[in-house]
């Protein structure tokens, strides 16, 4: 029971730490600010999705924009249909999720290597992207959805209490529960990779074939790990719906695609905090770049990506907590930092 | 047909690559329990014979059963859990994982939280590993992780081991212990070595079957093999026809 305490420690440090967040920053951050804040913890969920595929699963998907955008179309054409936005929220979550293990099945059971998985990932991203933008029209509709092609879909209907569509979430109702939804994936993803699921999961990144020899099928593994990072991906897909209250398949982009892994890179690979870290670096940084005139914004953080690449190549948190580790404060980092193993 | 107290057998198992005949026509049989040594030159086809009974490669033609069931088609996991385990030539195990999470992943694969504990535990100890429990597997020497990879394999309880050259890049002090060990898991587990280590085949050889250009040559106890004209001239690669 002790040992099992302090094996927790670490995890219930962390969940007071990101309650105490939630709870101060509205307090001490000026709302045009707060605005950005909220879509920072909602990209560091779709950060997170990639974090446990690819840190964890050792699975390079280029393209978890694909879940993100699914679950915002259909928490979007879900909500302007039902009205309450329960059962879209639950199918923004589960719709990716299927759709990712529809694709995993066909990846994973033909065993297509890693590069053919990143292009075809890809590549489905580019396509959902193409057949979105196809929708104009007003044949394009879907129960009283109008698709609406690149224009995509305005005035998407806020989260409302189960039941009660008149009692809408306010603004600072998204931070909370983009901040909570963002917390509740963390832990959640921490205790997975605790429990023996999550040991093998990690046994096959390593070494797919000792796995397999040991009598664990890794197709079904991997499946399962890419279909609860699509339906996390969903879940972000949602709440990014929320905060704009519009989607265009300009989330199926080639940007967004490229955004996400390369917060993985800055953040670290192996670790849960690193991606979290990563989003919400380079977001901030590209907001601040956006806000002066002197640099071209792109070219800057192309600029940082090459530098980490080259320079921190494990990324921000292994690079900080193996520096501390070799400092004797490993006890203490140990506890907050979830153990890393990556190649 | 089979005969109930074989645990394996193949039929005319063949496995061709391109036009290279890895394995020809290669009729095998190993009863319940038995401890058999396989020997022959590089490139006899051993480790290939091996990577076919698991699995990791398909026959060309020819039939494998195991414990009377036909596994040729079978998958890598699904061959494990029918009960064969296998230590590759070279050392397969989890490098970024710690000594006690790669046996913890094997025993797990077989047994319940509590048991698998145990069964670790109990591994870890007759191997001689208690005290790098903590330690990556990746840090460490080449016959420690040998070690480790036997231990995972033994974790398994398997009702067949095969061993690729499980005495590779060991101490002598090491390759003793090593065949104390597979004498004593036998005694619940057949098991077939593959070994180029003569002294070591000596320890703990019952019947030896000898590979030679992906057939069986010759097989029998290790005093006829060791008499044996035709093994000397392939082991001294004295060419037959000359």
């Amino acid at each position: 029971m002790t040992a099992n305490w302090q094996g927790n420690g670490g995890l219930v440090a962390a969940t007071v730490l990101g309650l105490a967040l939630l709870l101060a920053l509205p307090q001490i951050v000026d709302p045009v600010m707060m605005i950005e804040l909220t879509s920072y913890v909602i990209m560091a969920i779709l950060a997170l999705s990639l974090g446990l595929i690819w840190g964890y699963g050792g699975i390079l998907c280029f393209g978890q924009s694909a879940f993100f955008g699914i679950g915002a179309y259909a928490y979007a054409i879900a909500v302007i249909n039902f009205g309450d936005s329960t059962i879209p929220l639950l199918l923004s979550i589960v719709v990716p999720g299927l759709f990712a293990a529809l694709l995993g099945y066909f990846l994973f059971y033909a065993r297509i290597t890693d590069v053919y998985f990143g292009v075809i990932t890809l590549t489905v991203t580019l396509i959902l992207y193409k057949v979105m933008g196809a929708t104009s029209g007003s044949q394009y509709v879907i129960g009283v959805a109008p698709l609406g092609g690149y224009n995509g879909i305005p005035a998407v209907p806020p989260l409302n209490l189960p039941g009660r569509p008149d009692a809408a979430l306010s603004f600072d109702g998204l931070f909370y529960l983009s901040g909570l939804m963002l917390l509740a994936v963390y832990v959640g993803l921490r205790l997975m990779l605790k429990s023996r699921f999550g040991q093998v999961v990690v046994a096959i990144r390593e070494n797919e074939r000792r796995a397999e020899l040991l009598g664990y099928d890794a197709r079904f593994y991997k499946l399962v790990t890419f279909a609860i990072g699509g339906a996390i991906a969903g879940l972000a897909g949602c709440l990014f719906a929320n905060w704009g209250m519009f989607i265009s398949p300009d989330v199926f982009g080639l940007a967004q695609s490229a955004q996400v892994i390369i917060w993985v890179i800055v953040g670290g690979t192996g670790t849960l905090l690193g991606p979290i870290v990563g989003c919400f670096a380079i977001q901030w940084v590209a907001t601040k770049l956006g806000a002066q005139q002197l640099l071209n914004a792109n070219l800057v953080l192309g600029t940082i990506l090459i530098g980490f690449v080259l320079l921190v190549p494990k990324g921000v948190v292994p690079t900080v907590s193996d520096a501390l580790r070799r400092l004797k404060f490993r006890p203490y980092v140990a506890t907050l930092v979830e153990q890393r193993r990556v190649p | 047909m089979t005969s109930p107290d074989c645990i394996l057998e193949t039929r005319g198992l063949e496995k061709r690559f391109g036009g290279v005949v890895a394995i020809a026509s290669v009729d095998f049989s190993l009863k319940q329990r038995e401890l058999r040594c396989l020997i022959g030159p590089n490139g006899a086809g051993k480790s290939t014979f091996f990577k076919m009974l698991t699995a990791q490669l398909k026959p060309t033609t020819g039939q494998i059963l195991f414990d009377g069931i036909d596994i040729t088609r079978a998958q890598p996991h699904q061959v494990s859990r029918l009960g064969i385990g296998i230590k590759n030539q070279v050392p397969d195990v989890f490098n970024n994982l710690t000594v006690a999470e790669n046996i913890s992943v094997a025993a797990r694969s077989r047994h319940g939280k509590a048991r698998a504990a145990a069964k670790g535990k109990d591994v870890m100890e007759r191997l001689g590993l208690t005290a790098l429990t903590g330690r990556l597997v990746g840090e460490l020497a080449h016959g420690q992780r040998q070690w480790v990879e036997l231990a995972m394999v033994v974790a398994l309880e398997p009702k067949l081991i095969l061993l690729d050259e499980p005495a590779a890049g060991m101490t002598a002090d090491e390759t003793n212990k090593t065949a104390e060990l597979i004498r004593e898991v036998n005694k619940t587990a057949a098991i077939v070595v593959v070994e180029h280590d003569m002294q070591f085949i000596k320890q703990i050889a019952q019947t030896v079957t000898v590979f030679h250009q992906g057939r069986v040559l010759i097989e029998d106890t290790m005093e006829k093999v060791q008499g044996n004209e035709l093994v000397r001239e392939v082991y001294l690669g004295k060419s037959e026809d000359d």
